[in-house]
């Protein structure tokens, strides 16, 4: 007796990756990064972290309803959550909530709903909500702690919820007790009252190379960034070029002028490069396609951000510089364009 | 639009496989093949009844040339297409044609297609044959008039008339004939069976072809995972005497044994976009398609015939049977033991590239390499289709360079130009980009759209030309006529005139003799 059989599409295999997996293992590789932060700056990225994706989330949700769009497909595709971790990572631990509430409206939104959602969008949406908050609320983004080993930490867990739930340090603390200049702000303000970057240095934050406590951060993201190439979700030509630009195009300005520029990898170590250059400037979506229009792209992250450090109005540039190439993506791809075979 | 090929990548086509060279993207596949290889060839047994499909190459249907009733003998000519009938279609055993009916005929579209019924009188009888012996000494013509007679396709899968392609490759001049064993499909395992089985026949058919096409020199190109093969061919080749056939293994790796990318790999030089092997002097054609030349020159065969892997975690005894063309699937599935019983899909050809069929009632045809049955594990879960997120996957992994994922986007939004540009028509379809699709993106099948999209948009600008073309040819037709009433009318005035006049130097000159006649009375 003849038999039916039901059919469907070649290949005959049962899929071997899907995009929740690809964004779980960019929260995976982003693991070692966060302990690190933790280890150093305590509980408050942990909280703006899980404000952040409940916000993401919660925003993420609206849209697909409101434009009818599957909602437990793209919910369980961890997109939203990606974007969320890298928002909240760029944030000050003690922001209040409502700086991941702005970020994540402007992000999940504006940069990726109204863009048509999940692979349309033009713009990073870690980026623009980042870069909104950044613009919008100078003040509280500038507030950050210093680091310290567990056993120090200023403030205990309930401080940390009081302060980021309440918007106010728990009484008898003040802001100018207890926060601390970034690296590059200190660096910045050194340059500006006319001092050298040699005397900046001598400030007790700053590390081997970076910030202290940041450039171990920085590592552990590297880390992580590693095993996202060994693993094939992300290509390594990102995540190098952005990184040799700086330092090759750091060292030129540093041999020209060692007084008012930082060493090429006090730049690598400081500030979003390094998160930068592995997890937000490899956003497939926003980026470009080809290898060489990676490298491209790479190079363009990297001097952008260099020139913005150097003569922008913001101590970091990564942010600004992602977005400025995202506008550059689809042209770089129009001129890259890998030769046809036989052609 | 492509650049001339060089003296230097002609030099090394001239060479190919002295030595080994990559392509660009394809994919490391689990071969699966030991499965279906360790029982022998079988032969399928007789069905009651055998289904001909008339569409069985690349290309327009045959047209049967029997009728219900009558008798026909293995191997007579049941149906054939083309000028030159370069597609034929034999009867695979001896019987009685029943009808002649619309089926479904195991094509990937999925379409009935019309079929020859035959019913089987048991005996299995040859048709006269015609045998060349003397091949040898045969005038290359002849032997190219054969491979047409028998209904010889390209048994790889693709099933384009063998007989255009040699024609063709004479006409445009020969060094190497390629021979490809390199199956680089999973599951698949019909050409390396062949390959242990019948070296000899496969090296009888590459010395025809050789001979048929002008050929100095034949390479035999197999996957470095086959095992003895390469012993049993290379004794084939010693004992044939011809030392002009040499045995390459290239690298498996998944798709190695496209034709393209096997010449890329044997010489290192690309086929020119658009173009086709002979530009490089090659011809390549399948192991199983020699074996196929052999038998219709040296025996007088016709293609009736053919090795199919039954295999398949769906399938109780994977091995390899030849089969008549036209048994119906259900009765191979039978002799290797029937379905398992987690068997969930039917695919004829391979993981890759093949496409599933709905029923086992479907017959046997000449593209059918490979019948894989799969279970419920290897095709589960279905995964809903997501947005592209550019991850670029697509492009790393495609053998033609292209870019999968913009021209997904350009399909989609009906760019036709800038999907002719972006290289719609030099995708070989080998599915490697719709594999690594973290989306689930079928990509192929929207390029197979868009193929067919371009197609029928040349058709219809085809169909505009030649209106054009026939309201000119109108214009230009009333035009001529227009001018030539005129000319005549001219004419006739002329005429008139001329005759009017020579009416009056008439009466003039009758009437100067009158006078005259008057003057002189």
């Amino acid at each position: 007796m003849s038999r039916k059989f039901d059919t469907g599409g070649a290949p005959h295999f049962p899929p071997h990756s899907t995009v929740a997996s690809v964004m779980q293992q960019v929260l995976y590789a982003l693991v070692p990064g966060v302990v690190a932060y933790v280890w150093f700056f305590g509980f408050g990225i942990l909280v703006q972290i899980l404000l952040a994706v409940a916000f993401a989330l919660m925003f993420e949700w609206i849209m697909l309803r409101l434009r009818k769009q599957p909602v437990r497909l793209f919910l369980g595709d961890y997109s939203a959550v990606v974007t969320a971790v890298l928002f909240a990572l760029c944030l000050p631990p003690l922001a209040p909530w409502w700086v991941a509430f702005t970020g994540m409206l402007f992000a999940i939104v504006l940069a990726k709903h109204l863009y048509g959602g999940l692979g349309h969008n033009v713009f990073n949406p870690a980026m623009v909500g980042y870069v909104v908050v950044l613009i919008g609320f100078p003040q509280v983004m500038s507030l950050w702690l210093p680091p310290a080993s567990p056993a120090d930490y200023t403030l205990g867990l309930g401080a940390v919820l009081h302060t980021i739930f309440l918007g106010h340090l728990p009484a008898g603390m003040t802001w100018d007790a207890i926060s601390q200049a970034t690296p590059l702000d200190t660096i910045r303000a050194t340059l500006a009252t006319g001092g050298m970057v040699s005397e900046a240095r001598e400030s007790p934050i700053f590390g081997d190379f970076g910030g202290l406590g940041w450039e171990w951060i920085a590592n552990f993201y590297a880390l992580g960034g590693l095993w996202l190439i060994w693993r094939r979700v992300i290509s390594w030509h990102i995540p190098v070029m952005t990184i040799a630009t700086v330092v090759a195009l750091g060292l030129v300005v540093y041999l020209a002028d060692p007084g008012s520029n930082p060493a090429p990898l006090q730049h690598v170590f400081s500030g979003a490069l390094v998160l930068g250059a592995f997890f937000i400037a490899t956003d497939p979506v926003t980026g470009c396609v080809s290898n060489r229009g990676r490298l491209i792209f790479a190079a363009g992250v990297g001097i952008l951000t260099l020139v913005i450090r150097r003569w922008g109005g913001y101590p970091d540039g990564v942010a600004f510089a992602v977005l400025l190439m995202n506008m550059a993506a689809p042209l770089i791809d129009r001129y890259t364009r890998p030769r046809i075979f036989g052609q | 639009m492509n650049p001339p090929l060089s003296h230097e990548q002609l030099e090394r086509a001239r060479n190919a496989g002295s030595q080994l060279h990559h392509f660009h993207g394809g994919l490391r596949l689990r071969h699966n093949k030991k499965i279906s290889c360790e029982l022998p060839l079988e032969a399928t047994p007789l069905p009651p009844r055998l289904f001909v499909p008339m569409l069985q190459h690349s290309g327009l249907s045959a047209e049967p040339t029997v009728k219900p009733g009558q008798h026909v003998f293995k191997g007579d000519q049941i149906g054939y297409y083309g000028v030159k009938e370069e597609m034929a279609v034999h009867a695979p055993t001896s019987g009685t044609v029943r009808l002649l009916t619309r089926r479904p005929i195991s094509h990937p579209s999925g379409e009935d297609g019309l079929c020859v019924v035959i019913e089987p009188d048991g005996l299995d009888q040859w048709t006269q044959l015609d045998p060349i012996e003397t091949w040898h000494h045969a005038d290359p013509a002849r032997l190219r008039q054969r491979i047409r007679e028998a209904g010889i396709v390209g048994l790889g899968g693709a099933v384009f008339p063998t007989a255009i392609k040699v024609d063709d490759a004479h006409e445009r001049g020969i060094h190497t004939l390629i021979l490809n064993g390199s199956e680089c499909e999973p599951y698949i395992s019909c050409d390396e069976m062949l390959m242990r089985e019948q070296p000899d026949s496969i090296v009888l058919g590459a010395r025809i072809l050789q001979r048929a096409i002008g050929a100095s020199r034949t390479i035999i190109a197999i996957e470095d995972q086959m095992g003895a093969v390469d012993q049993s061919l290379k004794a084939a080749v010693m004992k044939s005497g011809a030392d002009d056939i040499d045995i390459v293994k290239v690298t498996t790796i998944y798709p190695e044994g496209g034709e393209k990318q096997l010449i890329q790999v044997l010489t290192g030089v690309e086929v020119p976009s658009g173009g086709r092997p002979a530009d490089l002097g090659l011809l390549c054609q399948n192991v199983a398609t020699a074996t196929a030349v052999a038998k219709a020159v040296v025996e007088g065969k016709p293609l009736i015939e053919r090795i199919v892997t039954v295999t398949g975690s769906g399938i109780r005894q994977p091995r390899n049977l030849v089969a008549r063309i036209g048994t119906p699937i259900e009765i191979l599935v039978d002799q290797c033991g029937g379905y398992t019983e987690d068997a969930a899909r039917l695919v004829l050809g391979g993981p890759m590239m093949g496409y599933a069929l709905s029923s086992d009632s479907n017959p046997v045809i000449k593209a059918a390499n490979c019948i894989l049955v799969l279970s419920e594990l290897e095709i589960e879960p279905p995964q809903p289709e997501m947005p592209c997120i550019r991850c670029g996957e697509c492009a790393r992994v495609c053998p033609a360079l292209l870019l999968p994922q913009a021209l997904n986007w350009q399909i989609r939004s009906q760019q036709w130009d800038e999907v002719l540009e972006y290289g719609l028509k030099d995708c070989i379809e080998c599915g490697c980009c719709d594999f690594v699709c973290h989306s689930h993106i079928q990509l192929v099948d929207w390029f197979r759209y868009g193929k067919a999209e371009l197609r029928s948009q040349q058709a219809e600008r085809g169909k505009a030309e030649a209106a054009r073309a026939r309201f000119e040819a109108r214009e230009a037709r009333l035009a001529r006529e227009k001018q030539e009433r005129r000319q005549r009318l001219e004419q006739k005035k002329q005429d008139l005139r001329d005759q009017a006049d020579m009416k009056k130097k008439l009466a003039e000159s009758i009437e100067r003799v009158q006078s005259r006649k008057d003057g002189g009375k």
